[in-house]
């Protein structure tokens, strides 16, 4: 498979030039639901990098069982698999977050951020180059959150993982931290980043 | 009387005030993806909520037959290996997510199979969504809301029987179809607007999210409303907000600022 992009191609594609929020506009739920705060977000974020990379890797294994037509079912239950064993950790250690954050754990499973990476790299290349993928698209993907996150939390609340950022006669955004600033933020940092795109192209040529 | 008014609340709070894409966001993916045209998105929720529906009576069946502790199936079952005793014990609950995932999976196939078979026209219609539908979001997250209702609820009463989990889906399905075709009416005007570049596509339909997101806000506590109007005591009914408010202040006292308000 000459054509096919080595480990290291597919873990800094993942980061930004493929970044999967930004540029793929894949996982729009988790990134909109779990960014009114820091905490929430990089908890989701590490659990999303553990089900990506463990699924890529076994993915990536049975690849050559897999017949076509119910390689969805098994990506699916694979994913399934894994995203019970994040939720009961979860659970165990940290109860308190994994309230907060509810069904959107176990809405990781239809995340279709993981079921594209199976089928764009898991399902064709070795257990290496997926399991690299996986690492450099959960990098990409908790990069994203945690911009979204820092822009929602410092603009709504004044503070950045209970710190004050902004001084104290800011008044607080509070719409930001509800779910019409999810929207919002992300909408206006995606122009952003399609407008600095479009400049760096501009100068290029 | 009560348990019409509890229909009513949840199809309320299902379809509007926590619509499933402006309050919960979930079903992004084709809010952004299949919002261009409004007979596509039209389709698209109708396919939504169809599934939905289903998903749900199978969800809430198999969660009450076979996965809470004491389910007639797995009690059944599990006698045959251990004593009666143990067997009301034992809890597959835990294995919901993968269980849920794949009802959906099969359920969109077995759907799609026949209405291509039995209905051609409403293939063609909003057939080619179906297999879309399998990693929507909303669907899991109706099985799943469904699932909280019904398993680990201490109380007894609270616990939701099947009218009322056909009623979330089917009006949660309804507040998607809203959400979507709202969308998609914006977005047809919007084609003759002037967009700035950068913000062409995605972005500029994420910022009207939030906008109609804000305009959704305004329905919040349209449910308390409902309920003083239509439960037969008022005093009662006020007795119970007043108390309610009592104790939010309390969490509020104790968690947020560590003292009680004297």
């Amino acid at each position: 498979m000459a054509d096919q992009p080595t480990a290291l191609e597919r873990f800094v594609q993942g980061i930004l030039p493929e970044n999967p929020v930004y540029r793929q506009l894949l996982g729009l739920c988790p990134t909109l639901a779990v960014t009114n705060g820091m905490k929430p977000a990089l908890t989701m974020a590490v659990s999303v990098a553990f089900v990506l990379v463990c699924a890529n890797v076994v993915i990536s294994l049975i690849r050559n069982l897999l017949k076509p037509h119910l390689r969805i079912v098994v990506f699916t239950l694979t994913i399934a698999t894994f995203v019970t064993v994040a939720d009961r950790v979860l659970a165990a250690y940290m109860f308190q977050m994994s309230k907060t954050l509810g069904p959107y754990i176990p809405l990781i499973i239809v995340n279709c951020l993981i079921i594209c990476r199976c089928e764009v790299c898991a399902s064709k290349q070795n257990v290496i180059t997926a399991a690299a993928d996986g690492l450099g698209q959960a990098i990409g993907f908790g990069l994203a959150l945690a911009s979204i996150a820092a822009v929602r939390e410092i603009l709504g609340t004044g503070m950045l993982m209970g710190f004050r950022v902004l001084p104290a006669c800011w008044p607080d955004w509070v719409v930001m931290v509800l779910p019409p600033g999810a929207f919002i933020t992300l909408g206006l940092l995606l122009g952003l980043v399609n407008y600095i795109d479009d400049k760096r192209e501009q100068a290029r040529k | 009387m009560d348990y019409f008014v509890e229909i009513l609340l949840i199809a309320l709070s299902a379809s509007i005030i926590n619509n499933f894409i402006f309050y919960y966001f979930v079903g992004i993916c084709p809010f952004v993806g299949v919002s261009k045209k409004v007979e596509m998105a039209f389709g698209m929720g109708c396919a939504v909520t169809f599934v939905m529906s289903i998903a749900a009576f199978l969800s809430w069946s198999i969660t009450v037959f076979v996965l809470i502790p004491g389910a007639p199936v797995s009690t059944f079952i599990a006698g045959f290996f251990t004593t009666p005793e143990a067997a009301a014990q034992i809890d597959l609950t835990v294995l919901s997510y993968i269980v849920y995932i794949f009802t959906i999976a099969s359920s969109v196939q077995f759907v799609e199979m026949y209405v291509r078979r039995f209905f051609p026209p409403l293939y063609r219609s909003f057939g080619v969504f179906l297999p879309l539908i399998t990693t929507n979001c909303a669907i899991l997250f109706a099985c799943l809301t469904i699932m909280s209702h019904v398993a680990g609820v201490d109380n007894p009463k609270a616990v939701w029987d099947l009218g009322k989990a056909m009623t979330l889906a089917l009006f949660g399905g309804l507040g998607f179809t809203i959400a979507i075709v709202i969308m998609a009416g914006i977005r047809e005007e919007l084609e003759l607007c002037d967009v700035p570049k950068p913000f062409e596509g995605a972005a500029i339909t994420l910022v009207i999210g939030g906008i109609l997101a804000i305009a959704f806000m305004g329905f919040t506590g349209v449910d308390s409303g409902v309920k003083e109007a239509l439960t037969p005591s008022p005093q009662v009914s006020q007795a119970v907000v007043h108390g309610e408010r009592v104790a939010l202040l309390d969490i509020k006292d104790n968690n947020i600022q560590g003292v009680r308000m004297p």
